[in-house]
């Protein structure tokens, strides 16, 4: 059921109309960047004025995958990995609703990376945007594919030998047609970003890099989250356009962020239609 | 000798003042310090007393100096601070220009 968005009243923060405030205060650590995140997705929706009874929010599992369970929209908390093939049955099943999939890392490249891969190739219309701290933050701070070369987590307690995907390439590569990375410290970059692709058809992906100040940060001695924010300040550089296999990570150099690509290819469920009608016209 | 429109009357001129309020909710606040951090104009700052859960919440302590950017409501991680814009209307009597 869509809960219609009430009106704010006065002295009351605007995201609110999109958000389930009787879910608030949320379940996120201190200082963890997945608020922002979400903070920064209301905000798109509230100055595009965005029809909320056609938004699905769709997450699979881990501290990210609690997102979908915040917004004032009909959602899925799906099973483990499996966010997008839920997003594309939402789209081709009814092509006027618009899936918005909010996860984590493991869960999106991980477990579901055969699903990201093959909705990005199809070119399936949903924003994919994907929440990076590295690590498996839910389960306890395990590795996973983008833990950086020689970082400490709990399964890699001396070192990661590993070699992690670069998000914004492995979607180039597979064929999104919007692809951008940010960190939270950029919120206000990536809610102009969010709007962007919100507005485009086909596959959008915006990969955020975010503190996890309760496990990953902490096992690799970065200091509080503010502590991980001022680090993103000092090492994020922006690069619009700049080709997604040189943007890369580095804690100890730096981190390239931007709009890496934006471009335009025919949507799956509109070919699907067309498809249908030809057929039905024989 | 003044032209016709030098010599225009003196009217009343409407002038609009923005102001900006800082309101925080104490209460779902998380003490993260990104907004008394990275707010530009060093409007916040990190308050002297603790709320419910043990978290220091910011407090406005320059608001004259907010030029209402907005930065400190969209980096929040906790819906926990927002800034409201006050236009107040003061009417002024100028002269000629
Ligand atoms: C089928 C299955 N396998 C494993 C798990 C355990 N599990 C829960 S969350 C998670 C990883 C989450 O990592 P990520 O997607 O990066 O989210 P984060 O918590 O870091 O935001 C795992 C492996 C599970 N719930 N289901
Ligand atoms: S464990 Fe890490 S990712 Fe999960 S809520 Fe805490 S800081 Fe965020
Ligand atoms: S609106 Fe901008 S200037 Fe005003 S307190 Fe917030 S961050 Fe500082
Ligand atoms: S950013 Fe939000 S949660 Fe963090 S200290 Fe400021 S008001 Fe509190
Ligand atoms: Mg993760």
């Amino acid at each position: 059921m869509t809960t219609t968005p009430k009106t704010i009243t006065e002295g009351e923060h605007p995201i609110l109309d999109y958000i389930r405030r009787d879910r608030l205060p949320h379940i996120f650590c201190s200082a963890c960047g997945i608020g922002t995140v979400l903070n920064a997705f209301a905000n798109a929706l509230r100055s595009l004025n965005y029809d909320i009874d056609r938004l699905v929010v769709i997450s699979g599992i881990g501290c990210t995958g609690r997102a979908s369970g915040y917004f004032a929209a009909d959602g899925y908390h799906t099973t483990h990995g499996r966010a997008i093939a839920f997003a594309s049955g939402v789209k081709v099943a009814n092509p006027d609703l618009n899936p918005v999939v909010i996860s984590g890392d493991g869960d999106l490249f991980a477990i579901g990376g055969n699903h990201f891969i093959h909705a990005a190739r199809r070119n399936v219309d949903m924003l994919v945007l994907c929440i990076n701290n590295f690590n498996y933050g839910m389960t306890g701070g395990q590795m996973g594919p983008t833990t950086p070369d020689s970082a400490i987590t709990v399964t890699s307690p001396d070192g990661n030998i590993e070699h992690p995907f670069n998000l914004v390439s492995v979607a180039a590569a597979s064929g999104a047609v919007f692809v951008a990375r940010w960190t939270a410290l950029h919120a206000r970059r990536l809610t102009k970003s969010i709007e962007k692709a919100l507005q485009k058809k086909g596959f959008k992906f915006i990969e955020v890099i975010s503190p996890c100040p309760t496990l990953y940060d902490r096992y690799n001695r970065h200091g509080s989250g503010l502590d991980v924010m001022k680090k993103y300040r000092e090492l994020s550089v922006i690069r619009n356009f700049t080709d997604p296999m040189k943007a890369e990570i580095d804690y100890r150099t730096r981190i390239v962020c931007g709009e890496f690509v934006d471009t335009e290819k025919p949507e799956f469920t509109d070919l699907l239609a067309k498809q249908a009608e030809t057929l039905q016209q024989r | 000798m003044l032209t016709r429109q030098e010599r225009s009357p003196i009217v009343p001129e409407e002038e609009t003042t923005t102001k900006y309020e800082i309101v925080v909710n104490e209460d779902w606040c998380k003490g993260c310090g990104f907004c008394y951090t990275f707010c530009p104009r060093e409007v916040l700052e990190k308050s002297t007393t603790f709320n419910s859960k043990g978290y220091y919440p910011p407090e406005a302590t320059n608001i004259d100096r907010c030029v209402g950017c907005g930065l400190c409501e969209a980096i929040c991680p906790d819906f926990a601070i927002h800034v409201e814009e006050k236009k107040t209307k003061t009417t002024t009597k100028r002269g000629r220009k």
